[in-house]
This record gives C-alpha cells, structure tokens and sequence, in this order.
C-alpha cells in the first residue's frame, strides 16, 4: 500500500487519529517514517560517542604520567584511531546530517515525510552497518584499525598494517559513505521539492539551508572517499600499486584524494551545527535572524571555497601548491567572520534569556572562535611547518569539531529534545552539565596548544619524564575528566526526564520555524495546520499578531485557523510576550 | 525552481574558476607539483554543480509556477496530492543486511559475498512486488487513501 499525503485546502481542526501500524522492535525495523529514523539515528551516534568519547578517556589516563604502561602502544594506536573514526565518520556527520536533520528539515520546511522513505531507511541501515563493521575490528586478532583516521598510504598497505580490523575500517567506510549519499540526495530532494506553500527558498530557516549546502558537500566529498577506499582495498587484495612506489604508485595521491573528501567533510561536521546555533540564537533573543541573506550567502561560500583548501593538510609534504591552498584557507575565514558578525547582531539588543540551548550556543561561539583563529595560524605554510603533526593541531581541530558537534550538538540536542519526545529536560541538570563542560574544555585544550608549543607530537602512546610535558599533560587529563562528568550529567539528564516526564507543549520556547506549528512529538505525516508562511519565521508572525511586520497577518484572525492551531497547542508559550523587538523581519 | 537552480549553477561557476587557477599555477614550474588530479576533481565537482542545475533552469521557465515559489501562496494553493510515501517496508532492512554481508565478505574471503548477494537479489525482488501489491498497513485514515 503507498500511502499518499494531501494537504488539506481547509484546515481541519479534527483530532489526529493514532498511529495503527506496527509497534515495538518491528516498527523500529521497518519503519520508513523520517522520525523513526532521525531518532534511530540520533541514539545511535550518540552511543557511537560514548564510545568514542571512552577511548579518549583511555587516552588521556595514560598521558597523565610519562613512561605510562597503562595500554601497550599497539593498542593506543587502535585507541586514536578509532576515536577519530568513531567520531568523525559516526558520530559527528551522522549526528547532525543523518539525525537532527531526518528529524528537522522535514518539518522546517513543512513536509509529510523525506521525499524518498524507503531509500532513508537504507541510509541509516547502511550506517548501522558501518559501524558494526568498524567496531568489530576489535574483535579481530590484529585488532582495530591502527593507522590514525587518515590512513595515510603507505602505512595503511598490506605489508605495514595487515589483518582484518584495517579491511574492515575500509569496508565500514565504502558503506558509511553511501549511505551519507543517499542521505545528502534525500535532503536536497526534500527541500527542492516538498516545501510548504509560500515557503520560497529564502524563507527556509537556515538550520536547512546549511543541510542543503552540507548535502552538497557529501555529494562532492563522499565519492572521491570512496573510489579512495576501493583503491585501497585492491592495494591490499589483489595487488595492485596505486599507492605504492614499488610498482610505481604515488602514496601522496592518497593524500590528495583523502583530504579532497577530508576538508569539504570537516564542513560537512561544521555547517549543521552552524545552523543549529543560528536557530537558537534567533529564538532565544526574540529577534529575527540578523542578516538572513547574507548567512545563506556565507554558507554557501563556506561550501564552495571548502573544495579548493584541500591541500592545506599537506603542506609539509612538499609537492603542493603552497599559495593556492594558503590564500583559499584564508579566504575561508571571510564567510566565517560573516557568521560570527551575524550572530552577534541577532543577540545585539535582544531580550535574551539563558536556557541550556543558548549556554550551549554560547560556549560553541567563543570555542569556535578560538579554534578558527588558530586555524587561520595554521593556514599559514610557515607556521604549519612548525606546528605540523603536533599538539597544537590537536588542540586546533578538537576546538572546532568538539565546539561544533558537541557544544552546537548538545544545544540542539536540549533545544528539539521536546520536539522530539515530546518531554522538557531539566534546566538545572542541563545548566550544570553546561558548566562543567565549559570549564572542562578549557582545561583540556588551552595545555595541548602549549604541549604543541613545547613541540610535543600527536599520537604517541609514551613520552619521557624529562621532555617537560608532565604538568601540561596533567592539566588535560583532569579537563578531560571533567568532560565526562558533565556528559554523565547529560545521560542523568536524559533519565530524568525518560523516569519523571514533564510534558512539552507544542512550543516550548516561542520558536520561529513550521516545526514549533506541530504537536510534540509530531503525528504521522506531520502537520494538521500549517500557519501561513509570509517571512522566514511563520509561527513567530502568526503567534505575535500584534507585532509582525507582514500586512497579510495583521487583520483578525481566521476562526477555523485559530481552532486548529489552539488544537495543536493549547499553551503556546510567550504569546504577547514580545516587545517589539522582533519587528523587521517581513519583506 | 529559479533559485535552486541558481545555488547549483553557482557551485559550478566557483568550482570552475578554482580548477582554472589551480590549473594555471601548476603551469609555473617553480612549484615543482602536479595538478593534473587536483584539477581533475575540481572539474567534476563543476559538472556537479552544472548538469542538475542547468536542467532545473532549463525546466523552471517551462514548468507550472509552484506554490512553494509564490511568496503570497496560501494553504488552499498548496491542496491536494503532495506525493507518494510508501508505508512501513522490511526491505531497506534486508537490503542493509545484504550490503553488510557483501562487506565483510570483502574483508573475510569473496566466496562468502554468495549469502549477501542472495540477500539483496531477494530484497530486490521483495521491494518491486512489495511496490505493486503494497505493505504493512499504517497511518492515519482520514488524510490517506490507497494507490496502485
């Protein structure tokens, strides 16, 4: 049976009708809904952090001290490499593009369902997959994986990492990527072609234009990853020399091919959560979006220019074009600087208010910051030089992606958490979780940039007493220590609220976009009303009567659309609340 | 469908002009590089942008304006079918199965793809007949009706 979704030309203010379909482990096997999904695929990646997030434990317990035998080098390899694996390839793309985005951008955008079910449902089997794949390389003799995320050639050939776990990192990426792929095409489908009435491109929320220009991204990344990786794989099987200068391959063509996928893809982990921020930030000042346009315009130059710094990974090896990838990565930090501008003018004389979402969204802006100015040291040759494959990239790079996926994923995470379960989380335990990860953070990273300084490696299992890095390294284990309470104060968080459900209206924090117009969690195909969309803020206009700036919805209100939406939420929140601090945003 | 068409056309037009650079530094040979690959993934991320993009141009100036283009649509604008969803299905399932099979027969000996292989050959099978016989019943029955 194909079900086929109308949308009403009246809107009908008759109770939902409950789900009749399967239930229990059945539907979360055959289910084709884009909810079902998204959430299989948020606790997923989210259990896929956790386990990342363990073996950095691991690894920071054995830096505390030099000389430390806590695990065999061997293992710290696997260690390393399967965090940045787990992390990169399963939490943080998946989290965001395969998550929050199944979830959201159907509803942003007002749509029944993703515009292929069937093929997104294959995306998060393929994911699943993947990860159970890479994961049971330590089950193998060899154990997992040992080559670092980036598989260098010709460190990653049969000769220097041979057995199962590295063939089975290869194969659980062919899969990962396909199923981003399918992902990526199911968005932009999505958004081509099942938007609202009204919703013209740029009235979309910007949370889905940067998963359109993400998905484009994965579209241009993700191939060139994966006819990589099928190189690879003949290298080791059926022995071919791609990459090997015995039969008269070239090893860095790996490089060049890894970081061509490697850089759009640190934006494929960075621009969601750029979306998710800009959200936030305009819901929790009151305020439109300050500079729409010019966000969406950023974003895509983000997007572009992330094609063409690829090289900026290779510096060192001496056979890239050094002002090429030096001007496009600096380049980079024009757009970025548009969103920071921006940001800061959507808060600028907001009536802001600090729930767990905008703390996250707040500590995402300052860590971000400080790992883009770092960045913009690193696009530097010279410095690169110096700094190359040590801790200060470390530093670097987890500023950016753990200030993107984590901070920007929690603040998503507490921000949609009533959209998506239908439950409020506990402002108290969210703040202290907050806190503790703020400061925890700091104390993490701000060392490593020093122990990168003092000219400390990356990847090494060992150091000696006399190199000077104790003390730093001291200081970083205990910031890591207090990473991993604030996420057990999340995981309570969660329990909290699974044990003792608050329930969540529709619209918990006076939202902006066509998600807030539905019931929490919402019923199958997604909307029984849907507010007219006359600016990039349709619920906003529509609850605030008194205050929009779009002549259409200043005269009285339709009965039959004030029944319905007072059906779907009964206690809309904030409704003449506003100060006129939200005018300005129609057109 | 303008403005889409326009995203992806100016995709195209950046990555363009980055493989032309990028292929007229490595002309200079002080860099003692080749760009040959560079330039070659830069082009096709160009033809990405360029083959869809310019047929949603060629296609929007033929099309029947859409009502999620008109910024003055309203709901009744937008009634009727939006599309077809299918219902509940096992096959991306089996079909995932499948593909995890095939992958660790990459890894565990080829001999061993033969159970992933037929896997997928049923979840083929599976998901045509399924499409014209129809699933697993779900959904609310008031904004539904059967097709095909």
């Amino acid at each position: 049976m194909t079900l086929v979704a109308e949308r009403p030309p009246v809107l009908t203010p008759e109770p939902h009708e409950p789900e009749h379909g399967p239930s229990g482990i059945v539907k979360w096997v055959t289910s084709t809904d884009h909810k079902v999904i998204g959430k299989s695929y948020l606790i997923t990646s989210f259990l896929f952090f956790l386990a990342a997030g363990a073996m950095a434990m691991v690894m920071r317990t054995q830096l505390t001290s030099p000389d430390s035998t806590i695990v065999s080098q061997h293992t710290f390899n696997e260690l390393f490499t399967m965090h940045g694996s787990l992390m990169l390839y399963l939490f943080a793309g998946p989290f965001a593009f395969g998550g929050l985005a199944n979830y959201i951008v159907p509803l942003q955008v007002g749509a029944p369902d993703m515009a292929f079910p069937r093929l997104n449902a294959l995306s998060y089997w393929l994911y699943l997959g993947g990860g159970l794949t890479m994961m049971a390389g330590f089950l193998t003799v060899g154990g997992a994986a040992d080559f670092g995320w980036v598989a260098y050639a010709p460190l990653s050939d049969a000769v220097n990492s041979p057995g199962a776990g590295p063939d089975l990192w290869i194969v659980a990426l062919v899969l990962t990527g396909f199923s981003a792929i399918f992902t990526g095409v199911n968005i932009l489908t999505t958004v081509f072609y099942l938007r609202a009435p009204g919703m013209t491109m740029f009235r979309v929320p910007i949370f889905t234009w940067n998963m359109v220009v993400t998905a484009i991204l994965i579209l241009i990344a993700f191939p060139v990853l994966t006819a990589a990786l099928i190189m690879l794989w003949c290298d080791r099987h059926i022995g071919s020399h791609i990459y090997s200068v015995a039969g008269g391959g070239v090893p860095v063509l790996w490089q060049n091919l890894f970081w061509f996928f490697g850089h759009p893809e640190v934006y494929i982990l960075a621009l969601p959560y750029f979306g998710i921020v800009t959200d936030i930030f305009a819901v929790f000042s009151r305020k439109p979006v300050f500079g729409y346009r010019t966000m969406v315009f950023a974003t895509i130059a983000i997007g572009a220019l992330s094609t063409s710094v690829w090289a900026h990974h290779m510096f060192t090896t001496g056979v890239v074009l050094l002002p090429f990838f030096s001007l496009m990565s600096y380049l980079i930090a024009v757009p970025t600087g548009i969103k920071f501008f921006n940001w800061i003018g959507t808060m600028w004389r907001g009536k802001l208010t600090f729930e767990s979402p905008m703390l996250f969204s707040l500590g995402f802006l300052i860590v971000f910051l400080f790992g883009g100015v770092t960045g913009i040291f690193l696009a530097s040759p010279p410095v690169d030089f110096a700094t190359h494959d040590t801790y200060f990239v470390v530093a670097h790079f987890h500023e950016v992606l753990f200030g993107s996926a984590v901070f920007a994923g929690f603040a998503g995470v507490y921000y949609w958490y009533p959209k998506i379960t239908g439950r409020m989380m506990r402002e108290g335990l969210g703040k202290a979780s907050f806190w503790f990860m703020f400061v925890g953070f700091w104390v993490t990273f701000l060392p490593q940039y020093l122990l990168g300084l003092h000219g400390m490696p990356r990847r090494i299992a060992e150091y000696s007493a006399n190199r000077g890095w104790t003390e730093l390294n001291r200081i970083s284990s205990a910031g890591a220590y207090l990473l991993f309470i604030s996420v057990a104060i999340m995981l309570v968080n969660f329990y909290v609220s699974w044990r003792k459900p608050v329930r969540a209206p529709g619209n918990p924090w006076d939202g902006h976009s066509l998600e807030w117009a539905t019931t929490s969690p919402p019923p199958h195909h997604n909307f029984v009303f849907i507010p007219p969309v006359r600016s990039e803020r349709p619920v906003w206009d529509y609850n605030h009567p008194e205050h929009t700036s779009v002549p259409y919805l200043r005269p009285r209100r339709d009965p039959v659309l004030t029944e319905a939406a007072q059906m779907v939420d009964g206690t809309r929140a904030g409704n003449g609340s506003g100060d006129g601090s939200g005018n300005g945003s129609g057109r | 469908m303008r403005v889409e068409a326009i995203f992806l056309l100016v995709i195209a037009a950046f990555c363009a002009i980055a493989a032309l650079i990028f292929w007229a530094f490595g002309l200079a040979p002080i860099y003692l590089t080749t760009t040959g690959g560079g330039t070659v993934m830069l082009a096709a991320c160009c033809l990405l942008g360029l083959l869809p993009g310019s047929y949603y141009l060629w296609w929007s100036k033929r099309m029947t304006p859409r009502a999620e283009d008109n910024p003055e649509a309203t709901q009744a604008d937008g009634a009727g079918v939006v599309g077809a969803f299918p219902s509940s299905s096992v096959w991306p399932f089996v079909f995932g199965f499948g593909f995890f099979m095939i992958a660790l027969a990459l890894v565990f000996g080829l001999w061993s793809g033969v159970f992933g292989g037929s896997i997928i050959i049923s979840g083929i099978v599976g998901i045509i007949v399924e499409s014209r016989r129809g699933g697993l019943p779900t959904g609310p029955g008031s904004s539904v009706r059967e097709s095909g």
